[in-house]
């Protein structure tokens, strides 16, 4: 998937979306959408009026004109928003179009059949070259394999069967060695083939939101539907004969055309904005259930730390050199290619100018890591016959071996190893013989900014919940550093799971990162569930959203696109009921201008409803049709992006909100009018 | 000046006042424990009801418990109604009454509308007036505030909501009668006549025989009052000399009619358990109470542009159609909050009013809930709370929950269908008979002012108000039937609607408030709420208003 972002109204979108515009004026695709669809009757039974409109022909064509319009900027804004993603999903497709399958039969041999009949459960065989056809799991072998048909990155990943890297995705490329793949979702109902789904809109379902936002639109529909059709008897009982076309106009400007024209697109483009940060949802309702999102449960290493440790200070004991100890330190750590042990050789050399140096045998063996011994360094066999043992590593462990070398453990470097631990760090302790020299501080590294944007989300009511395998003092270390609001130390998946149960009881929506197939039940469990796209099969079809670059710091920008999503709603169904009140002072006096006028032809008492002025009833009508119907235009980038996003409590959003699209919505129709009215009378239109 | 000190006394006391009645409320509709005399209050009602009151009821339950009930209170005053010529009670012997003003007459009571097409004092006998209108007058009363305890209940998640039968005693004996009784003994006081005996005949000065219409008035009025009803004992209603004979029982009058409405409020905050929401909600409604009685009394201290140009003194305001033992501010002071409220009772000729004054009680019947009928006010501001909720809820980036639970596609569903058929009733009907002879034949005045009559009329009973714009020959069979059905549909679907939705609310697995939550007890969402009843409501009348009141007042010449 191509990671570029296209421009807004870029021609290669805009010409394909002009056509579907057209294509979506059939009675079943408007149908979907109350509000358009009676838009749509209204631009019909004006145009049906024109024949009879006798001197008024020229308005009635233009107010029908317009109404057609404000239809087609609909359909227009839901066709960008569709094309935006299908530009994305085309690429793919092309891409998987014609793959073929070498299919291993049971009896053994191969078969070559066409990708698109493969079954779940069949095993097929990749090798240099071949494109992976299906969603998949390694059952057998190892492979580096391009991915970057979907994530856009180039570098290619490893593949390989059994543990947590043996999920491969259709469409993906074998670039070295051969591996088995058991067949795990049939071609159209791979999670790409969801994805491509979701954005051509074909299979959108309306979200929950999304469905009681209808509902509302629908019966402010209703409710203008009936003001309407009253305002005819009324006026005739006023004494005032009122045009069909002068009613449907006065009709589609009170009805909700804005947010309902808008609505559909807003749904799309949230999707859409996820796809642009590489993460596939499989529902527009994991979306928006993002927005709702109460409790982040984070992974610490990758989403709150950086990978890997890094030494940050040295602590000799008393008689001890910082210099010597750093020496001892970096010997110990020459041949330690560990991120841990490259850190204490970077280190050493920074704070004492001590080169890494070339120590090679026979002088010197080195002692690797190993997980039973829980120490590495070096041993030099010295001209001299005595040998020089330098070992660094855990407390218990460097203590042992002291005393086998017929030393005591330094008390004091103990004491100090302890504090380390208990302020979040690992003490690793570094002898030299019989000697204890001090102790290397181990640090967690966290991500530089993270603390600022935890506390955006509590800003906005997100708890955030550090899950770590480290004892309840390292967390309680790293959680203070980070500003996690708590943490689950020495967490197993059981815990996990629990810790989500319990949070849902409580009445909280979680959302957590995972990749492991023990990740799976949590990932299922959670409200939103991204999956790493380095993760198993299995945690990705558990989860709801897929990140394709497996970076779990990217639940934070899932949060925010969810809440972004459901705010433009909002905002834009406030600014669409806040134009009425301008169109009402627009039409109105146009309509009632000469009802209970002392003498025919002077202006009625209602005349004095005209505040803003306008030039004559019938442009006053028509400025506010055609502001009707460019407003839709105006906001369609409005509702590509979403409205600006700045995290706060829930209390200053909402007022600020309120006085952009409340307030603005009511102050600018009049000053939009008022100029379209004076553009049209110019132009000699009315 | 005056009118400024008689509008903090009046609103203000009775705000003061109902918060003590709030929590007198909450202790009689919902008590917390069963011990000392609550517990022996409920036991007695549930004795008394029998098995009806034994069990718990979800919401349908609830809902067809208080359907039952009603049936049978309209089928009883029907009864009575038709009968009255044949039943004892009946000193001054009237006659029998036509048919659709008796199905007009019972729904209106029973609906706690208390719309009159008739006159009390000449149609009806004592046992009509005690039998068929004052009974429902507390028992339709007691309806609104039991629903609204249900609803309340539901909120918080309690999907069993009670039981009808005992809040409707609650409601009855334990609120009710014991201040209707304190409120008929300050008229009583204040001069009203309570007697049984028939009409009084004295020889005036002239020597003149007069008959002079009575009756147990007073225990009349202070229901009237108190249970948002407004059906008058004498046809002026609370205009005439005996059913108000001072400005004490004006303002005693005045104070009853707003005090169980703004009690309602604190009463539901304390059982759903959020003080602080309902002072949000009681202050929406009082800012929305003091800008029209502001407007009003300011239209109406103008002096009446009809008589322009005559030689009269006008510096005193509009005094025409209003009693002078009241003056020009008490006038329009208790239009307003008999129609804010959903009472209906007047101490003055709404049709009198200058056109924008007469505007302002029409604003009232049609947002409906400021503060409202007894219960069924704060009923009809939870439906607005609704979808200022949905709304407000969406634009700070989160799927809309009131009081931790979420509104979906069914409550907004719910709260819309309210919401129009309000619409529907007022503009509907409204449309239909300014455009037959059924309206057009009744009216009295010719153009705005002659719409301004079959709008105010439809708006009165869609909002079950009673009050009338008079003017209006309405004792017909079109205008008895179709108000009449009109007052029972409005009645029941707002009502039924919101338990609905705290029904399903109460269902729904609670979530946990955070800062991202969208706070109901903020002054940011008392603005939002405000600006959503007054958007809804100019966006649904604004056409109507302008032809009417508003073009009878551009009429006139500055």
């Amino acid at each position: 998937m191509a990671r570029k972002t296209t421009s807004l109204f870029a021609a290669e979108l805009v010409r394909p979306a002009v056509t579907a515009s057209f294509r979506k004026l059939h009675p079943r695709t408007m149908a979907k959408n109350p509000v358009m669809f009676v838009t749509m009757v209204g631009a019909l039974l004006t145009t049906l009026c024109i024949p009879a409109a006798g001197d008024e022909t020229g308005f009635v064509l233009q107010l029908a004109l317009w109404l057609w319009f404000t239809v087609l900027f609909a359909n227009f804004a839901e066709a960008m928003a569709e094309g935006r993603g299908k530009a994305q999903a085309d690429a793919l497709r092309r891409q998987r179009s014609e793959t073929w399958a070498r299919r291993l039969r049971d009896g053994g041999g191969e078969q070559r059949v066409a990708a698109t009949d493969l079954k779940k459960g069949d095993l097929v065989v990749c090798e240099t070259g071949d494109t992976i056809p299906a969603d998949g799991d390694v059952i057998e072998g190892i492979a580096s394999v391009d991915e970057s048909a979907i994530t856009g990155e180039s570098a290619p990943v490893i593949r390989e069967s059994g543990g947590d890297r043996c999920a491969v995705s259709g469409g993906t490329r074998v670039l070295s060695d051969r591996i088995v793949v058991r067949v795990s979702a049939e071609r159209g109902h791979g999670f790409l083939d969801r994805m491509i789904a979701l954005v051509e809109g074909a299979r959108r379902q309306k979200t929950p939101n999304e469905v009681a936002l209808t509902v509302l639109l629908a019966a402010l529909t209703l409710i203008f539907l009936l003001v309407c059709v009253t305002l005819r008897p009324f006026g005739a009982f006023a004494g005032a004969e009122l045009s069909t076309p002068v009613l449907i106009a006065l009709l589609v400007c009170l009805i909700p055309t804005t947010i309902g024209a808008l609505l559909s697109a807003i749904g799309i483009s949230g999707i859409d904005r996820l796809i642009q940060r590489n993460v596939l949802a499989t529902s527009g309702r994991a979306v928006e259930a993002a927005g709702d999102v109460d409790v982040l449960l984070l992974d610490k290493t990758g989403t709150i730390t950086l990978g890997n440790r890094v030494a940050t200070d040295m602590v000799p004991a008393t008689g001890v050199e910082p210099a010597q100890l750093a020496d001892a330190a970096q010997l110990a750590s020459l041949a330690d290619q560990t991120p841990e042990g490259r850190s204490i050789v970077v280190l050493a050399k920074e704070r004492f100018g001590l080169r890494g140096r070339e120590v090679a045998a026979p002088h010197a063996t080195f002692v690797p890591f190993s997980a039973a011994t829980r120490m590495s360094g070096v041993d030099f066999a010295d001209t001299g016959g005595r040998g020089r043992k330098i070992r660094k590593g855990a407390t218990e462990a460097i203590s042992a071996f002291v005393a086998e070398q017929g030393g005591r453990p330094n008390r004091e470097v103990l004491v100090a190893a302890e504090q380390i631990a208990r302020r979040g760090g690992t003490p690793l302790v570094v002898a030299d013989g019989s000697r204890m020299l001090g102790v290397v501080h181990l640090k967690d590294v966290v991500k530089g900014g993270i603390q600022l944007r935890f506390a955006h989300l509590r800003a906005v009511g997100i708890r955030t919940v550090m899950i770590t395998g480290d004892n309840p003092l390292t967390a309680a270390a790293i959680a203070a550093e980070a500003g996690v609001d708590s943490f689950l130390a020495e967490a197993t998946p059981e815990m996990k799971l629990q810790r989500i149960r319990d949070e849902q009881a409580a009445g909280r929506l979680v959302a957590m990162t995972g990749d492991g197939t023990n990740d799976a039940p949590a990932l299922a469990q959670a409200d939103v569930g991204v999956a790493m796209n380095t993760g198993t099969q299995a945690a990705r079809e558990a989860g709801n959203m897929v990140d394709l670059d497996s970076n779990p710091t990217k639940l934070l920008d899932i949060v925010e696109i969810g809440k972004q999503l459901i705010m433009t709603r909002g905002a834009l169904t406030t600014f669409s009921m806040a134009n009425d009140v301008a169109k009402y002072f627009a039409i109105l006096p146009a309509m009632f201008a000469g009802v209970y006028a002392a003498n025919a032809g002077s202006p009625g008492p209602l005349a004095a409803l005209d505040v803003m002025g306008l030039h004559s009833p019938q442009s006053a009508i028509l400025s506010a049709v055609v502001f009707n119907a460019l407003v839709i235009v105006a906001l369609i980038p409005l509702a590509l992006r979403g409205v600006a996003y700045r995290p706060a409590a829930a209390a200053v959003v909402l007022r600020r909100n309120l006085l952009l699209y409340g307030l603005g919505g009511v102050l600018a129709p009049f000053a939009g009018i008022k100029l379209l009215d004076l553009l049209l009378t110019a132009l000699h239109l009315v | 000046m005056d009118a400024i000190l008689l509008i903090t006394i009046v609103v203000g006391g009775t705000a003061v006042l109902s918060w003590p009645l709030g929590r007198y409320l909450r202790w009689a509709m919902d008590p917390l424990s069963l011990a000392g005399p609550a517990g022996r209050f409920d036991r007695l009602f549930r004795a008394f009801g029998g098995r009806l009151c034994a069990a718990q009821q979800d919401w349908k339950q609830y809902c067809s418990a208080l359907l039952v009930f009603n049936v049978v209170m309209f089928t009883l005053a029907f009864g009575i109604l038709g009968l009255q010529q044949w039943l004892p009670l009946n000193p001054d012997g009237k006659g029998a009454l036509e048919g659709s003003l008796i199905f007009h007459t019972a729904a209106s009571f029973t609906s706690n509308t208390n719309l009159q097409h008739y006159s009390g004092e000449v149609h009806m006998s004592y046992l009509s007036q005690l039998g068929a209108l004052m009974w429902p007058q507390f028992v339709s009363a007691a309806t609104g505030i039991a629903a609204l305890t249900a609803m309340a209940r539901g909120l918080p998640g309690r999907a069993q909501m009670g039981n009808f039968f005992v809040d409707l005693q609650r409601a009855t004996f334990l609120v009710l009668l014991p201040l209707a009784a304190l409120v008929a003994l300050l008229m009583v006081l204040g001069g009203m006549p309570m007697t049984l005996q028939g009409a009084a005949k004295v020889m005036t000065l002239e020597g003149v025989e007069q008959i002079i219409a009575r009756g147990p008035v007073a225990a009349f009025v202070a229901i009237k009052q108190l249970g948002t009803n407004g059906g008058g004992f004498f046809g002026p209603n609370s205009a005439h000399p005996l059913e108000n004979p001072s400005f004490f029982t004006n303002v005693v009058s005045t104070v009853s009619i707003l005090l169980i409405p703004m009690a309602s409020v604190w009463m539901f905050g304390r059982i759903v358990g959020h003080l602080r929401h309902a002072t949000v909600l009681f202050a929406v409604m009082l800012l929305l109470l003091l800008v029209k009685i502001g407007a009003a009394v300011v239209a109406e201290s103008a002096p009446t542009p009809a008589f322009a140009g005559l030689p009269i003194a006008q510096d005193t305001g509009n005094l025409e159609g209003k009693e002078l033992r009241f003056g020009a501010a008490a006038g329009p002071l208790w239009a307003v909050a008999t129609t804010c409220t959903s009472n209906g009772s007047v101490n003055c000729m709404h049709d009198s009013l200058n056109p924008l004054t007469g505007l302002v009680p029409m604003v009232g019947m049609w947002l409906n809930a400021t503060f409202g009928g007894v219960g069924v006010g704060m009923i009809n501001m939870f439906l607005y709370v609704v979808l200022a909720v949905f709304v407000a809820g969406m634009m700070v980036g989160r799927t809309p929950e009131y009081l931790n639970r979420r509104i979906e596609m069914r409550e907004v569903k719910l709260a819309v269908l309210a919401m129009f058929a309000h619409a529907l009733f007022v503009l509907g009907g409204t449309a239909l008979f300014a455009a037959t002879a059924w309206g057009q034949g009744t009216l009295n005045n010719p153009g705005a002012h002659g719409f301004s009559e079959i709008l105010y009329e439809f708006s009165s009973a869609s909002a079950n108000n009673g009050s009338g714009f008079e003017g209006l020959g309405d004792n017909t069979v079109p205008w008895n039937v179709a108000t009449g059905l009109v007052m029972l549909l409005a009645r029941y679907l707002p009502i039924l609607l919101p338990l609905a939705i705290a029904g399903s609310l109460a269902r729904k697995r609670a979530s946990s408030a955070s800062a991202g939550t969208l706070g109901v007890d903020t002054i940011t969402f008392g603005g939002m709420l405000l600006a959503t009843i007054v958007f809804l409501g100019a966006l649904t009348f604004f056409p109507a208003a302008a032809l009417g009141p508003v073009a009878e007042h551009l009429q006139f010449p500055k």
